[in-house]
């Protein structure tokens, strides 16, 4: 009993730069005005908006929502945010999803926006307060720690080095360079720049790491008899899921995202996928870490455990590879406002498959492509499989 | 693609030292008690008296820490209180040299996820090792995934009930 | 606006306190008490059964960045397709439904808890809510907020505040029949309007206490409901709606949220003449005068006439139309985000014949409607059958 056919009929997004001019609803605004005129769609068109935001902290706005909501064109609409922490970007599309597919409205503007340079001194203080209030906060963690207690169980386990997972940084902050949005973009950068670079939590080096960012992403989705009459390119929507693991983060299996590989599961079953490798063109899979993109395009079953690394190495992944992976730069190389940077890889997608990505573009015409975005204490995976 | 990107405008740092850009703060003030309840109540008491424990389910018998009053993978009550040892094995390290605010350490902490003896298998807590070294070179020289710990516990009388009542684990 | 595609309904409903402390149990483990009480009720396993689970949480109440880490254990749902709403519950309720009709699952929890009692500044994270570049400077307590609109319905309306009075009146004397309720209370209409000023004209007894508890349903889709129970309780209107964020140009007369979050409702349940059309009302009552501005906007009883309809008696239960049998927020206390699902849950019940002696005789259709609280102008509305 599967709901109706969703499409992604426009796309926009703002610069990601590391503090912006603009506040918050500004940001959302400027990505929410560029979707519609990209789809020559206006605001009364529209039945219901989904707004996405990591945490409320950065911003120091409680209820974010109602802050953000008149520069995401929600006022007098219907207007819902969800929340799966960094999955956010990613999920705020399967929302968008849901809520068409459904059958309760034919049209919604999914707008993320994340406002990270508010929070002084570092944004890294509203992360403080993701860890147990009991049993953890007192000991007074910071957010590099899961990080880098994750990365040393995946590199361990499977005898991985520090370069190989550093190509990962060089290819997405390469890959950037093409992107009009990108605020880290490095044509030049080596394997030796990232190997290099600051120590913060060892394994974790400065350049292994996204970072912090102000910027907005904003998508147009349609029910098909809307999308078919706005746009003769519509991207629709074939597959999604998502998957939220135990909180007891401490009690798992660091070296694997299972919560990944079941979200994955159920993305590949709704869309009829039975060989992922062979029947996805272009992976998205989030990179707030260099590490975390290798973690999760095995969690995607894209890759044997322990072995993505060989894709980056072998060049597979590049961008005219068997596999291109984050052919947008993803947020090593654009930039991470966390929830606008998931939903910007489903732009990146939207715009390659329409072969709309300038110098970016995938070659040999991809049909389909795959976004995932992760969050929480290393918990949650969102997938959205989408194609032409 | 390029149209539909806004040219949102980034500052610099010389547009605040040179008062172009103004800025409101507020000082976020979120005061909380949070109810430690049945299960972290009593492990909280336990740490003041010396002792990790843990949640048996007779189910699918697992030994589970932190300790819980419900089985996840169940979904029932948990069982028994089991007393655990004050050793136990790394899971994963990290050397970390900065704080959270990004100010450098000078010396660094080492976070560790350290499996409890007496629980189950990969059941591990959160906190930090000690006696390792002073130097990211050091520390890494002597710990490693597996190494075994024991519990470096404050004085009974500091003691407040409170996962800070272990200093850090330290080699054995 | 269409409907959705499938029937839906509500099969299991469980609750833990209200109470206005609750130290003997951690959140987890209040919520472990209410989803056990509503599997129970819909009989089913959790860990077999559910699809996936919607929480409506706002970080800034449960005092953790990306609150939704800690929800998946205590609620059977880990690994299973989870979000947080950072909205009232009766959003959630609404995203749970959308994704039954989109296909995305069968059966799916909605949660939402209050742990009030642990904000020790809730005053002060409410004021966090507030524009921080235009109204958090003034440093005003986000209450007068509601005396600016009190003051502003008293005038446009003509009701007299001894009708507001009435309200606080009922609802706690309702609460006496409610074993849920935190608030139970004998008043007169002078002990309300003597009591201590909080921002003229709202007294201290017109504005609900916060309390803690927490409430889970289960949502299934209609031939899954069926095989489940026979006391199902159906969902044949939803509507949710956000108006003007600012405070210098929202509509300070109609609460116009909750009158398009109706107009939503009815008309996907197709209802013409609201007024006619339910055996009782739960609606939010954060402060007296909401319960007669909000029973305006929902168009039922025109505006300027709810006080006197209430003066007269009609709103008691035993009256023509009962508004609040449980108590509302000012007996029941205020369950922050759970409030919405709060007020649901006496609807469920009064439809089952289960109210004891608060029931309703013959209780076929409900209309439940929730409000975000200061400073929001959020609000979203439930219409519910005994009938499919």
């Amino acid at each position: 009993m599967a709901g109706r056919r969703v499409a992604i009929v426009g796309a926009g997004m703002t610069k990601f730069v590391r503090r912006a001019l603009e506040t918050g609803p500004e940001l959302a605004w400027e990505a929410a005005s560029k979707a519609l005129e990209s789809c020559e769609m206006t605001l009364d068109q529209i039945d219901a908006v989904v707004l996405g935001s990591a945490p409320d902290a950065f911003d120091g706005v409680h209820m974010k929502v109602e802050y953000l909501s008149p520069g995401a064109g929600a006022w007098g609409k219907p207007t819902i945010r969800g929340f799966v922490g960094g999955g956010t970007g990613v999920f705020a599309a399967i929302q968008g999803w849901y809520h068409i597919a459904s059958g309760m409205f034919d049209t919604v503007l999914v707008v993320c926006e994340e406002k990270m340079s508010s929070c002084h001194p570092h944004p890294q203080a509203a992360f403080n307060y993701i860890f147990d209030p009991t049993t953890e906060r007192p000991l007074g963690p910071n957010l590099l720690w899961i990080f880098a207690l994750e990365m040393n169980a995946y590199m361990t386990k499977y005898g991985l080095t520090k370069r190989d997972i550093a190509l990962v940084a060089v290819k997405n902050k390469r890959n950037a360079a093409g992107h009009p949005a990108a605020q880290l973009a490095d044509p030049d950068i080596t394997v030796e720049d990232v190997l290099n670079s600051e120590v913060l939590a060892w394994p974790v080096q400065r350049l292994d790491v996204s970072p912090t960012s102000d910027g907005a992403a904003a998508i147009v989705m349609a029910a098909e008899h809307v999308a078919r009459r706005v746009t003769n390119k519509p991207v629709w929507v074939e597959g999604v899921g998502w998957s939220l693991d135990t909180q007891y983060w401490t009690n798992r299996d660091l070296s694997y995202p299972t919560y990944v590989e079941e979200a994955a599961r159920k993305a590949y079953a709704m869309a009829g996928i039975r060989e992922p490798r062979k029947e996805i063109h272009i992976v998205e899979p989030y990179d707030p870490f260099d590490y975390k993109e290798l973690h999760h395009l095995e969690g995607l079953l894209l890759a044997d455990r322990g072995k993505a690394a060989e894709l980056v190495v072998l060049g597979t992944a590049n961008r005219d590879g068997d596999m291109p992976v984050t052919p947008s730069g993803g947020l090593l190389g654009v930039g991470n406002p966390i929830s606008a940077a998931g939903l910007m890889k489903v732009a990146e997608l939207f715009w390659q498959l329409r072969g709309e990505a300038g110098s970016r573009q995938v070659p040999g015409q991809p049909k389909r492509g795959l976004a995932q975005a992760w969050g929480d204490l290393m918990q949650v995976g969102t997938v959205i499989i989408v194609g032409i | 693609m390029e149209p539909w990107v806004y040219p949102s405008i980034a500052l610099k740092q010389e547009d605040f030292e040179e008062g172009r850009i103004r800025t409101t703060r507020t000082p976020l003030r979120g005061e909380y008690a949070w109810d430690a309840g049945v299960a972290v109540g009593r492990f909280l008491a336990e740490l003041k008296a010396g002792r990790l424990v843990g949640r048996r389910c007779r189910v699918c018998r697992r030994v589970m820490v932190p300790p819980r009053m419900f089985c996840e993978q169940c979904f029932r009550p948990t069982d028994t209180w089991v007393l655990l040892q004050d050793t136990g094995t790394v899971l994963t390290f990290s050397v970390c040299t900065v704080a959270w605010d990004m100010r450098r350490l000078e010396v660094p902490e080492v976070p560790a996820v350290i499996a409890i003896d007496g629980a189950s298998p990969g059941m591990g807590i959160l906190h930090k090792l000690g006696e390792v070294g002073q130097t990211n070179d050091e520390i890494l020289d002597r710990v490693h995934i597996g190494l075994r710990v024991q519990a470096v516990w404050k004085p009974p009388h500091q003691r407040e009930g409170a996962i800070t009542d272990i200093l850090y684990f330290r080699p054995v | 606006m269409r409907r959705w595609n499938t029937e839906v309904a509500i099969v299991g409903a469980g609750w833990s306190g209200f109470r206005s402390i609750s130290p003997d149990l951690s959140f987890r483990e209040m919520m472990f008490e209410a989803a056990t009480k509503a599997y129970s009720d819909a009989g089913i396993d959790p860990r077999r059964d559910l699809d996936g689970l919607v929480t409506a949480e706002e970080d800034f109440h449960e005092g953790v960045a990306i609150s939704d880490e800690y929800v998946p254990d205590q609620m059977g749902a880990v690994l299973k397709s989870v979000h947080t709403i950072a909205g009232d519950g009766l959003q959630a309720l609404a995203a749970g439904v959308m994704q039954i009709a989109a296909g995305a699952g069968r059966i799916v929890a909605v949660e939402s808890h209050s742990k009030a009692s642990n904000v020790l500044n809730l005053d002060q994270i409410t004021a966090l809510a507030l524009d921080p570049v235009y109204q958090r400077p003034l440093e005003a307590h986000p209450i007068f907020i509601a005396g600016l609109e009190f003051r502003r319905y008293l005038e446009v309306t003509g009701t007299p505040i001894e009708h507001v009075a009435r309200v606080v009146v009922k609802n706690r004397r309702n609460a006496l029949r409610n074993p849920r309720a935190a608030f139970p209370a004998d008043l007169t209409l002078e002990d309300v309007l003597h009591s201590e000023p909080l921002a003229e004209p709202l007294t201290r007894a017109m504005a609900a206490d916060p309390a803690d508890g927490c409430v889970v349903f289960v949502l299934a889709r209609g031939d899954v409901a069926r095989t489940l129970t026979d006391r199902a309780v159906w969902i044949r209107g939803l509507g949710w709606a956000t108006d003007s964020y600012t405070l210098e140009n929202r509509d300070w007369e109609g609460a116009r949220y909750l009158r398009q979050a109706a107009e939503r409702a009815y008309r996907q349940a197709g209802i013409q003449s609201p007024r006619r059309a339910f055996d009782l009302v739960e609606v939010d009552d954060t402060f007296a005068y909401k319960e007669l501005q909000h029973l305006e906007a929902l168009g039922l009883c025109r505006p300027g006439e709810a006080g006197r309809w209430t003066a007269e008696g009609a709103t008691e239960v035993g009256g023509e139309l009962p508004v609040n049998p449980s108590g509302g927020c000012l007996g029941e206390g205020h369950l922050l985000e759970a409030s919405g699902l709060a007020r649901l849950l006496e609807a469920v019940l009064q439809l089952r014949g289960e109210a004891g002696p608060r029931q309703v005789p013959n209780a076929r259709t409900a209309l439940v409607a929730s409000w975000r609280g200061l400073p929001t102008t959020t609000g979203a509305v439930a219409v519910l059958s005994r009938e499919p």
